[in-house]
This record gives structure tokens, sequence and C-alpha cells, in this order.
């Protein structure tokens, strides 16, 4: 297809190259520098997309970012849905379809690379138009480190039409000048295609950079697609430019409708007829002036309509020139479409006059400008109407932040270069100190403003329904009508109501001029019903650049202790305990879960068996005040302790909660090891530093975090003294020489140890510790003497048959001690965190959920953890719940199935049959002691 | 993002640290004497003040240092003069 509305010379394209794309199963020809819309446009296409629920066809509306209609479904390449073809670049081979609404994601794992950085800088400019980079130049002058950021493939902003001139040169030198100058110095970075899409606290801001997109199959593999920048910069100056918004009337969504300075920019950026009769219809002097720069890229005006009445002024003399009158005071009424949806004629009606029809392939409109306030409003800047602007600008300065040119709107070239250079240097010299010479802007034509601009919304409000104020929503006046009959007067409560400015656009077109229809219906100035709140993201970020190289396995760290090795070779299937990988259970061939438990189980009970715990949380205590510390921090005493000894204990929050629990030994006189359980190790060095350090400082007392440097090894069962004194023939492991709770060193294999008499299963059992270098050595010594190895699924069901808790399980943080059956091991001769809220009435009080054991009255059944438990399964709705099922297991032991539970009024109801009821379904258990196993403790001793 | 200023390390990211409430919240010397409201005011009473605000903070994955701090809960703006 030949590129038919392309001008002869011209644009920012390279003629001598061209790229070959598809859009909607056609083949089309573009050249480097194009986008996908000003391809397409050459060729005549003119539609582009379908309004989602209206299904009208819709054309390429703007020229950039603030784009409403032209969003494309990329299939080549990686794919993207949604991609604005107004700002996607043209590559050989790239793949396009348009859309009616959303696209479709792919459901392929993305391939692609994206990258994270961090940059710290004196000075962030946002924006290489020509206020933006008046303002980084001026900046890097003072020796600043600069940064400057812009969307577009290269620096320039509106002056890349091409059309101006500074200092009696085209101003596209000037830009290369400076950007070359810019690029020379060593403290400044200039980034292209990057858009700054967020301004959080601190001048924290979250800049995209697209580095490969525009290169297709060329891009080299190793550069990451997109890179996201996270930039603290002291200063940061807004040099966003502004968006073009449209003035509304009936039927203004058809193909051919577009923005003035969008129209003129095709012609003149890209080298790109937008149509070749066009009728121009404006409330402001821009709308004019593009009128003449269309004019003079050759297109015929069949009309140039000015809302304004307005005395002969500069742009007036210049279409004048050209043989253009203005018509004053008119406006368009509306469009007629041909069979294709596509205009075909424009409506045009002076105020209140009769209309008369204009055929033409284009209507260029243009309301005026608004300062992309985006990035000012989300650094807490609060933007306000001004009617000489017609237009939000930025109200109140933000503390570091500047706004210049038609971001403040400052929309004259050679006001906005004054602005930018000034703010640049100010914010150089004011993080660096200074130095060099404040350059002088370059010169630039003065041009008269014919008259201010006027607040024009819409010029028709006849067929609201097809008053468009929202193109990518299908959203019109016709709602916004029916918004303010349902009795809304918030412009954030219509936005909501009508979905206008809600979607992938934001609404960057027409939500000021929604807030201005909004106004008028109200009967209030604009300015009291103010714009709706703009958020980050600017523009869309896609989740693969947001996760970066954080993707399956790295997302986050895999903890493995030093024998992981040993329990993938045995098919162990593991678990995630917070970041560790824990055995689950060791299945032989053939079994399944319950099958390996009930072998595992049967192995700790009646023979030997053994479990890694190197994961359980360790901390090293040193210091002389450690008893009394841990005296403060346990509802037990530990400063009686002796060294040799250990002691289970129990730690609350100041709310008396139980926190955690675990065994602490003393070491030496003044050398403890404290051990938490795997989930809370961090919180609780966290806990022992903060009173350490903010209430206590005075006690001496370091705490270290040593979980990495031991691993461990729990050696379960009535055969584990036997497997020890093979192991450490020099150790005494007779009861009455290594009795329960109580720790040796010893040789063990060959390795240094630190051996624990402790349980967690009621069985006889010590937990033998190494250096984590020799742990894998402790595991193969241990294999070698025939020991069966256990998962943390076998852990839970020995504990529980012993009524063990595990913290964070079966408490959750509303469970003091009491509750859940330690009291034994709250002292009340002494003071501890949490103490005074357990003499609290409602501490005390009965019906307190409590820990209590359950047995489904079907032994075969095994409750769901988190199942409720009622007093009535067929009690009305809402049913009273006593409390829910904490822990449930299957015990070969028992041989039946068990549970935990927290209840209200706890033993009280020793004997009583309760419901639990899971997905529908109540099963009948009875309340019991929580002690399955061995109550009375005997095997403890082997 | 804030930017914290740790007074040992210098400003770093929020991310570096973990809140720590309302600054100079002693524990009680004696709880035991505190009646139950006394108690609970302890607890779980903190200011909100709409303006400048003496807060703790602990750089946790940095010096693991606790410190005060004090902050416009407006403006996000730390005071100068930290210290430890």
């Amino acid at each position: 297809m030949s590129q038919a509305f392309r001008r002869a010379a011209g644009g920012r394209i390279d003629r001598s190259r061209t790229l070959n794309f598809h859009f909607d199963g056609r083949a089309f020809e573009a050249h480097p520098g194009d986008t996908l819309s000003s391809a397409l446009l050459a060729h005549g296409v003119r539609v582009v997309a379908r309004g989602p629920y209206t299904g009208r066809p819709r054309g390429t509306y703007g020229i950039g970012a603030e784009e409403p209609n032209a969003f494309v479904q990329v299939d080549s390449g990686p794919g993207e849905p949604m991609v604005r073809a107004t700002t996607l670049e043209v590559y050989d081979g790239l793949v396009a379809r348009s859309l009616a609404g959303r696209g479709e994601l792919s459901d392929e794992p993305d391939h692609s690379r994206y990258d994270k950085t961090w940059a710290h800088c004196d000075v962030l400019v946002v924006g290489a138009g020509p206020a933006g980079l008046a303002a980084a130049h001026a900046a890097a002058v003072t020796g600043a480190r600069v940064i400057l950021a812009d969307e577009r493939p290269e620096p320039g902003g509106e002056l890349l039409a091409g059309r101006a001139h500074l200092d009696g040169r085209p101003a596209m030198d000037w830009v290369r000048d400076v950007h070359a100058r810019l690029t020379g110095l060593p403290e400044v970075r200039v980034l292209t295609r990057t858009t700054v899409t967020g301004f959080y606290d601190g001048n924290f801001l979250v800049a995209v950079q697209r580095r490969t997109d525009h290169l297709g199959a060329d891009a080299p593999a190793h550069v990451a697609r997109q890179r996201l920048w996270h930039i603290r910069a002291a200063r940061v100056v807004l040099a966003t430019g502004a968006h073009e918004r449209p003035i509304l009337f009936p039927d203004n969504d058809r193909p051919g409708i577009m923005l003035a300075a969008a129209a003129a920019g095709y012609a003149w950026r890209y080298g790109v007829l937008p149509g070749r009769r066009a009728v121009v219809a404006g409330a402001h002097d821009g709308a004019l002036w593009a009128a003449v720069d269309l004019f003079d890229a050759g297109v015929e005006l069949a009309a140039v309509l000015d809302v304004r009445r307005l005395p002969e002024g500069q742009v007036h003399r210049a279409l004048r020139d050209r043989g253009v009158a203005v018509s004053a005071g008119h406006g368009v009424v509306g469009t007629d479409a041909d069979a294709d949806g596509v205009l075909e004629a424009a409506w045009v009606a002076p105020v209140d006059g009769s209309p008369r029809r204009v055929p033409c392939d284009l209507v260029a409109t243009s309301g005026g400008w608004n300062p992309a306030v985006h990035l000012y409003s989300q650094a807490g800047g609060r933007p306000l109407w001004s009617a000489d602007h017609a237009a939000f600008v930025p109200g109140d300065p933000v503390p570091a932040v500047s706004c210049v040119g038609a971001a403040a709107g400052t929309f004259g070239l050679a006001d906005a270069l004054a602005e930018g250079a000034e703010a640049g240097w100010q914010a150089g010299a004011g993080t660096h100190g200074g130095g060099g010479e404040e350059p002088l802007p370059p010169a630039t034509d003065s041009v008269a403003d014919a008259g201010a601009p006027a607040a024009c919304w819409l010029t028709s409000d006849l067929r609201p329904d097809t008053v468009f104020v929202d193109l990518q929503r299908d959203a019109t006046l016709h709602d916004v009508r029916r918004a303010v009959g349902a009795g809304m007067t918030s412009s954030e409560h219509v936005k909501r109501y009508t979905t206008a400015g809600t979607a992938a656009d934001q609404g960057r077109t027409t939500g000021v001029t929604t807030v201005g229809v909004l106004a008028g219906l109200l009967g209030l100035p604009v300015g009291a019903v103010g714009t709706t709140t703009y958020r980050p993201p600017y523009t869309p970020i896609s989740f693969g650049l947001l996760a970066g190289r954080d993707r399956g396995r790295l997302l986050d760290p895999e903890r493995r202790t030093p024998m992981h090795e040993r329990h993938e070779a045995a098919d162990a299937v593991f678990e995630n305990v917070g970041q560790w990988k824990r055995p689950w259970y060791y299945p032989r061939p053939g079994e399944d879960l319950d099958r390996a438990v009930e072998r595992e189980c049967r192995a700790a009970r009646e023979g030997v068996a053994m479990m890694d715990v190197s994961t359980l949380g360790k901390i090293s205590l040193s210091g002389p005040d450690v008893g009394e510390f841990l005296d403060r921090i346990y509802t037990n005493r530990f400063s009686t302790l002796k060294v040799g000894q250990c002691r289970y204990g129990v730690m609350c929050l100041a709310d008396g909660m139980v926190f955690d629990d675990g065994v602490t030994a003393r070491i030496a006189p003044d050398r403890w090891h404290l051990t938490t359980t795997t989930g809370n190790a961090a919180a609780v060095l966290d806990w022992l530093e903060e009173w350490l350090q903010t209430e206590w400082p005075s006690l001496r007392v370091s705490a270290t975090s040593v979980t990495d440097q031991w691993a461990a090894v729990a050696v379960v069962g009535p055969g584990s003294r036997e497997v020890l004194r093979r192991l450490a023939p020099s150790l005494d492991v007779s009861a009455p020489a290594f009795p329960f709770l109580s720790v040796r060193d010893a040789t063990v294999a060959g390795i240094p140890a630190r051996v624990f008499r402790i349980s967690f299963t009621g069985e006889l059992s010590y937990e033998i510790n190494v250096p984590a270098w020799h742990g894998l050595a402790l595991w193969d010594a241990l294999l070698a003497q025939g020991i069966t190895p256990y998962g943390t699924e076998t852990m839970h069901v020995l504990r529980a048959e012993k009524g063990f808790i595990v913290a964070g399980q079966d408490t959750d943080g509303t469970v003091t001690p009491h509750d859940a059956g330690l009291g034994w091991a709250v002292s009340t001769a002494k003071h501890f965190i949490g103490s005074r809220s357990l003499a609290r009435a409602d501490t005390a009080r009965a019906d307190r959920k409590r820990l209590v054991g359950l047995l489904p009255a079907d032994p075969s059944v095994v409750l769901a953890e988190g199942a409720q438990l009622v007093v009535d399964a067929d009690a009305p709705t809402p049913v009273p719940m006593l409390g829910h099922v904490t822990s449930s297991y299957r015990s070969a032991a028992l041989g039946r199935s068990f549970a935990l539970a927290l209840v209200a009024g706890g033993l009280t109801l020793r004997g009583e049959t309760l419901y639990a009821v899971d997905a529908g379904r109540a099963q009948p258990v009875v309340v019991t002691e929580p002690v399955f196993y061995d109550p009375e403790g005997a095997r403890r001793d082997g | 993002m804030l930017s914290v200023p740790c007074p040992w390390c210098g400003p770093r990211d929020e991310t570096e640290f973990k809140y720590g409430g309302q600054a100079h919240v002693a524990y009680p010397s004696d709880p035991a004497a505190l009646s139950d409201a006394e108690w609970a005011s302890y607890l779980f009473l903190r200011d909100n003040p709409k303006g400048w605000f003496a807060e703790r903070w602990f750089h946790s994955a940095g010096c693991r240092r606790w410190f005060d701090v004090v902050r416009h809960t407006v403006t996000y703006e730390f005071a100068p003069g930290v210290t430890p």
C-alpha cells in the first residue's frame, strides 16, 4: 500500500530506509522515526480502534502519551496488550492489531529481561522540550549532577516539529547543540525513551526506560528490554509540557477528528498529512497557529473557526496572508460520516446560528492546553484554576520542585526557555553551590497573542449521547448529566459513576473538559469543582518490569540447611517455612504423605528417628546481665539457670499475648544460647534489641543471630541414647550424668558438638548442634547408623500428640500463656514483659478461648485446620462460634485422628460434644485434655 | 519512599527501616502499680498529631540501631538535628 499521505520531504524520519510491518493483517511500510500512528496515517488508514461499548470506529486522536483511541495489541516480539500507537516506534517486522477496549494478555511466559537501577542526582529534569533542555543545561553548568529524562526517542519536545527558530537558526540546531553539550559532561545523564511515571515521598521518582522495544529483532540480547529507574533527586524540575484538550460536539469521535496541534505535528514531525481538507476549530491562538502549520504543510483549510471574537492579531494576519479567513464566534456542532463511519463533513455554525455542512476529511479541534501537572500533584502540589490560562496550573510551590514551561502554564517559547534556565540554575546552584556562568537562554522571535484563551468545553449539546467526554470509555455528556441528576457534585464521584477518566489514558485529553462540563451543569466556577486526583503511574508500567529479575526462584531468597542435598537425594518433599526449605516428609517408593508420616512417627516412638532442625532460630547472648534480661523477657525465670542447664521459655508482647517460645541454655556464666521458632527468628532478635537499646541500655547484654552458624539434628526415640553412646564415646549419656534439660559439649562422630537433651516429641531425644560446615558430616554419620529421617509433618504429629503448641499456629496474637495451657511456665514472683496485662480482668475471664484437645467422633476424620466449632450445627444463623481447630492430624500412636483447638471455656467443656464446621459439613467432636500421648511423661527418659 | 536520616549511616531508603511509633513513651517503671486504665493508656494510646511528631525508627537492614526523629506528618519532612 502506498504512503499516499506522506509529504514529499521533511519530518524527523529516515526516508533512506524502509521498514515493513503488519497492522490488522495488512502489510505496510514505514521509515525509521515513524510511530505506528504516523505510519498508518501516511497510508490513509483512519480506523485504528472501536469504542468498547458502542463499537463505533475510532481514529488516531493525539500524537503522544495523551492518546485516548489508538491503543493496539502488539503480537510481535514478546507481545504486549494496549500499546499506544502514537508512541509505538515502528520496527521491521512489527505486527499489531486494533482493539475495541481491552487488549489480551499473553498466556506465554515473558522471557524478556527487565532491569532495575538506582540513581542519585542533584537535579532531575523531567521533559527535554525547550524548557527542560534549558533547565538541564543551566543546572549542568553549575557542576551539579543532572539527570534529564524524556519519554520521546530524542530531545526537543514541541520543537521536534521543526518550525521554530532560535538565535536565527532552526531550533533543532540548538536542541542538537545542547544535547551534545549535556552528553559530554561527566555528571549529566540524558535518558531518552524514559517516562517518569511516579513522584513519591522524599523526591523519590520512578522512571521507565524502554531500551530495545524500538529495535525489534535487532535488539541486542545483552540489553534488558526495559529498565526501571529509582531516582532520588535533591531538586526536581518538571518540564513535562502540556496536553491539548478538545472542544466537544455531537459525533466528536469519528476517525478524522483529532487534536489540532497533533494534526500539525504529524504534518511536520513525521511528514504525514493527517487529512487533505480540514476544518480547524479552536478557542485559543494555538489552534489558529496549528491551522497555519497545516496550511503550510499542504492541507486545504475548508474552514477555520474560533469561538472567540477577537480583533485582528498576528495569527490572523498570518492566516490572511495565506488567503484564509477566521470565522469568529463559530464552532463545530456536528459531523457526518461515510459508510465506514469515517468523517466526511463537519457542521459548522456561529453561536446560536444555523449550521452549514462543510465536506472535509479532518476536523482539527483544540480547546486549549492543560499543563501536565501529574507529577506536581503527586509531589503534593494542588493545581489551581487560572482564568487567564483557561486551565488548571500548578498552585503553591512544592519544596525542592519547580514547574517550568508549558507545565507551569508558560506557553510562549521565549518565556519557557527563560523560565527553564532560571529554574535549572537555581536548582543546580542550590544543591551544588554554583560555579560557571549563568547561561542565557537563546533568543527567539516574539509572538504576540491575539487574545486570551477561552474556557470553551462544548459547542453543541444536542444529542448528548453522541457527545463523548471519554473516547476510550465511550462515556458521554448524557452520562455526566445522569450523574448530576443522581445528585453528584464532586468530580471524583462523577468520574466513578460515568467511568470518564478511568481508562488507560486516564482521561488525559478530556479530564479537564469533563470538569468544565460538570461545572457548567452545576452552575459552579470550574475552580470550585476541581480536578480529580492524579496518581502514579503517569503511564502504565508492565508487571514484568516491576518484577525485574525478582521472578521465579529469584523472587525471594531460598534458605537451605547444610544437609539440604541429602534431603533431596532422599526424595524428600519440601515445604516452605518462611524462606526456609524444610523436608515435609520422606516418601519411600509407593508411599503417600499419610503412609510416610505413619512410618516416620513409628520410628520416632518405637526406635530412633532424626530431623534436621537447623532452621530453628538461634541467638547467642553474652554479658553479665543476660539472666536478669531473660527474666524480664520470658514469663518464667532464667537467672537461676545453672551452667549446663536449659529451660523452655515463653515470651509475651506487652499486651500479654504469646509471641514466641523456645529453649534457652546457659553455656557459661555469661554466655547463653537462645532458640526461637523457625519463622520468628528475626522478629525475636529485633524484639530483644529493641528492649536492650531503648528501655534497658544499662543491662550489659549483647545479642547476635547464630541461626546460620549452627546446624542441628534432633535424634529422637527410645533408641537415641544408644546412638549417641556409639557416636560420642567420651560423653557419659546415662540419665543421671546427662539429665533432661541439660546441655553438654561433646565430640559426636568426630565433630565438635553441643548436645541439648530436650524433647519436642515426648520421647527421649537429643538435639546435636555442630558448626554449620559440619552439618552434612553429622547427618551422614547419623544416616550411617540406620536412623529414619522425618520431616515437618511427622514433627507436627508428634508434638501435637503431646499437646505442645507451635507459636503462630496454635496461637494467633490473642492467646495468653494461660490460654495456651502454659500457665505452668508463668512466674508470679517476678515482673516480665506482659505480666501487667495478664493481671487485667479480661485475661482472667472464664470464657476466654483456651487450648483443648478434640477427638472426632469418627476416628477416620481429620478435621480441617481452621474449622469453626459450634455447639449446635443446626442452629439458625448467625451461629455462635466457640472457637476453631488449630492443629489436626492422624496419629499412628493413637490409631485415630485428633486435633488441638482454641475453645471458649476451654476444659470446662471436657467431655462435651461440639461440631467442627468446614465447607458446609459438621463433624461431631469430643472435647478432651490437649495431651493425647504419654500424659505421665514417662517416655522422656527413654 | 521516605529518605530516613539514620544518625549513624546517613539518609537511607525507608525500606531499610522499621517504624517504631511514637517516641518518648517510656516503659512504666512499675507496671504493677498502674491501674488497668493507666496500663491500657501505655499499651494502646498514642498521639496522632497533624504536624511535627517525635517518633522512633529502627535501622533493621543497616546498623540495627534505634533512634528518634521528628517528622512532619503532613509534609513527611524530617526536622534537622537528629540524634541517636
